[in-house]
């Protein structure tokens, strides 16, 4: 069970009470229709699949119901900070 | 290889069984090989095993970062059915199932492959539509399935609860019959046996840590114990694929997520079957060792760690409760996790890549194990040709850029 900081309450809460966005800070393209269809496929199911530091989208579901970003690690799961979205993370780096 | 036989086992009583023949040999790598499959699990193993068996290929080199189908070969729950709901997928988990049935035989190596039915439940109107329409496309597709009755559930599984009064009623089923489960490590051993004695070399403990290339196409792998050549590399990587597409500067569309599982301890027998239920998320079986195998849901978020949260395993044994009252009283003894690669579209992807010889193999996600045969089968013919098997080419990497998905999301077992 993760104990994941809403950034928005401000609280810690059980992992129950979220539900999981996906991989943060992928920019819906401003113009889908001048995309070739290998930018439109790799926009809507591609991605890193980081192994280590990983950056997600978590929704307060039976919280605040807003989305907020966080920084985990898929390896060890420690989450190493949660931010708002449109804001961007501190800790980056190389995959553990 | 000396055939295992009933004359074996006389002869080798003899000398009190301390002079049967290694299963394998563990071979030094070679400076180079025709074809070298990365990842030993049942899937890479069978692989291994058609190239030098059907296509002729037997200097190959299976190579395994820990011990050969310790990965998610070792942590499935061993459910084998073919009752997918579109043609291209239905057909290739069929060939499976096909080959299912005469591996014991083939390999020489008891799988105890067990066809003792699969049940799909339905629980609500909907569930039923979506049954009643699996279940035709399947036997148009020539696969065996037929949509049940509670009270012929009852039947098939005895201890069921089938009231009308439990939170979710159990409405009817589909029913496969050829359905059924195997020996999770025997079919590891088992290609790995036979692969090793067509001459492929087994390399254990071995990590690929690069994928070589020169002028967009592959030249070897680097490992944990040095360069070794290849003309071809076919990965075989499961929840680690999207880790060794980044070595050859490659993105999949694929998520890795932890899928767990647990059983409990062993009691008598007392269900001769598989259940599933994918609307309140369990699936149940009784192993020959008497313990229940007991299949909990994918953890919603990604990760590599092998383990995932309690909650989730929390509400699969509510399902089981729920679906088993007399299982209310049973323990269980151990509860695991491992890594899946799940896909957009519940299918996997076995495919030529935009790196000359350099194959994937990925994406079966919570329901690989089912097609270790014909996934080996479909992409050894994949590598050995260069151009997809007929039964693959639906499953190429750019059917995300094409568009052209296969949606198995109802008939996968586990969401995601």
């Amino acid at each position: 069970m993760l104990l994941i900081h809403c950034p928005h309450c401000r609280e810690h809460r059980e992992e129950e009470e979220f539900s999981y966005g996906g991989e943060a800070h992928i920019v819906r393209p401003l113009e889908p229709e001048a995309l070739s269809d290998e930018e439109w496929g790799d926009y809507l199911f591609f991605r890193t699949n980081s192994r280590g530091i990983h950056h997600e989208m978590w929704y307060h579901a039976v919280g605040c119901r807003r989305y907020f970003n966080a920084t985990r690690n898929t390896v060890t799961y420690e989450i190493l900070e949660t931010y708002k979205t449109g804001t961007q993370p501190t800790i980056t780096g190389a995959s553990a | 290889m000396k055939k295992y036989s009933a004359f074996s086992l006389l002869k080798n009583a003899l000398s009190y069984h301390e002079n049967w023949q290694k299963v394998w040999r563990s071979p030094t790598p070679k400076k180079e090989y025709d074809v070298i499959v990365v990842g030993g699990g049942g899937h890479g193993l069978a692989t291994a095993y058609y190239l030098a068996k059907v296509h002729g290929i037997t200097n190959i080199a299976v190579i395994e970062k820990g011990y050969l189908g310790g990965g998610n070969t070792a942590r499935n729950t061993t459910i084998i059915r073919s009752n997918y709901l579109w043609d291209e997928a239905a057909q290739l988990y069929d060939l499976s199932l096909k080959l299912w049935e005469g591996l014991s035989q083939e390999l020489n190596y008891n799988v105890m492959f067990s066809q003792r039915g699969v049940l799909n439940l339905g629980h609500n109107l909907q569930d039923m539509r979506d049954i009643e329409r699996r279940v035709n496309a399947n036997r148009l597709n020539g696969i065996d399935g037929e949509v049940v009755s509670p009270q012929r559930i009852k039947e098939i599984a005895p201890l069921i609860n089938i009231s009308r009064d439990s939170r979710y009623p159990i409405l009817g089923a589909s029913w496969q019959p050829r359905g059924g489960t195997a020996r999770h490590d025997a079919v590891a051993w088992g290609y790995a046996r036979g692969a090793d004695a067509l001459g492929v070399d087994l390399i254990q403990q071995t990590e690929v840590t690069g994928i070589r290339r020169k002028d967009g196409a592959v030249v070897g792998v680097e490992t944990s114990n040095g360069f070794i050549g290849a003309r071809k590399v076919a990965c075989v990587t499961a929840g680690n694929s999207g880790v060794v597409a980044a070595m050859a500067g490659l993105r999949l569309p694929v998520e890795s997520r932890p899928l767990q599982a647990l059983v409990s301890e062993p009691v008598k027998p007392c269900l001769d079957t598989v259940v599933m239920s994918n609307a309140v998320h369990g699936y149940i079986s009784q192993s020959d060792k008497g313990d229940l195998v007991i299949g909990a849901g994918v953890d919603s978020y990604n990760g590599y760690g092998q383990r995932g949260s309690f909650h989730v395993v929390e509400h699969t044994i509510q399902a089981i409760c729920e679906l088993f009252p007399a299982f209310s009283r049973v323990r269980m003894n151990r509860q695991w996790g491992g890594v899946v690669d799940t896909c957009p579209d519940a299918c996997p992807i076995i495919s030529k890549t935009s790196v000359q010889g350099l194959y994937f193999n990925c994406g079966w996600g919570t329901g690989g194990f089912k097609a270790t045969p014909g996934s080996g089968y479909v992409f050894a013919d994949t590598v050995a040709n260069d151009r997809p098997h007929p039964l693959a080419a639906a499953f190429n990497l750019d059917r995300f850029n094409s568009g052209a998905l296969i949606d198995e999301h109802g008939a996968a077992g586990v969401a995601h």
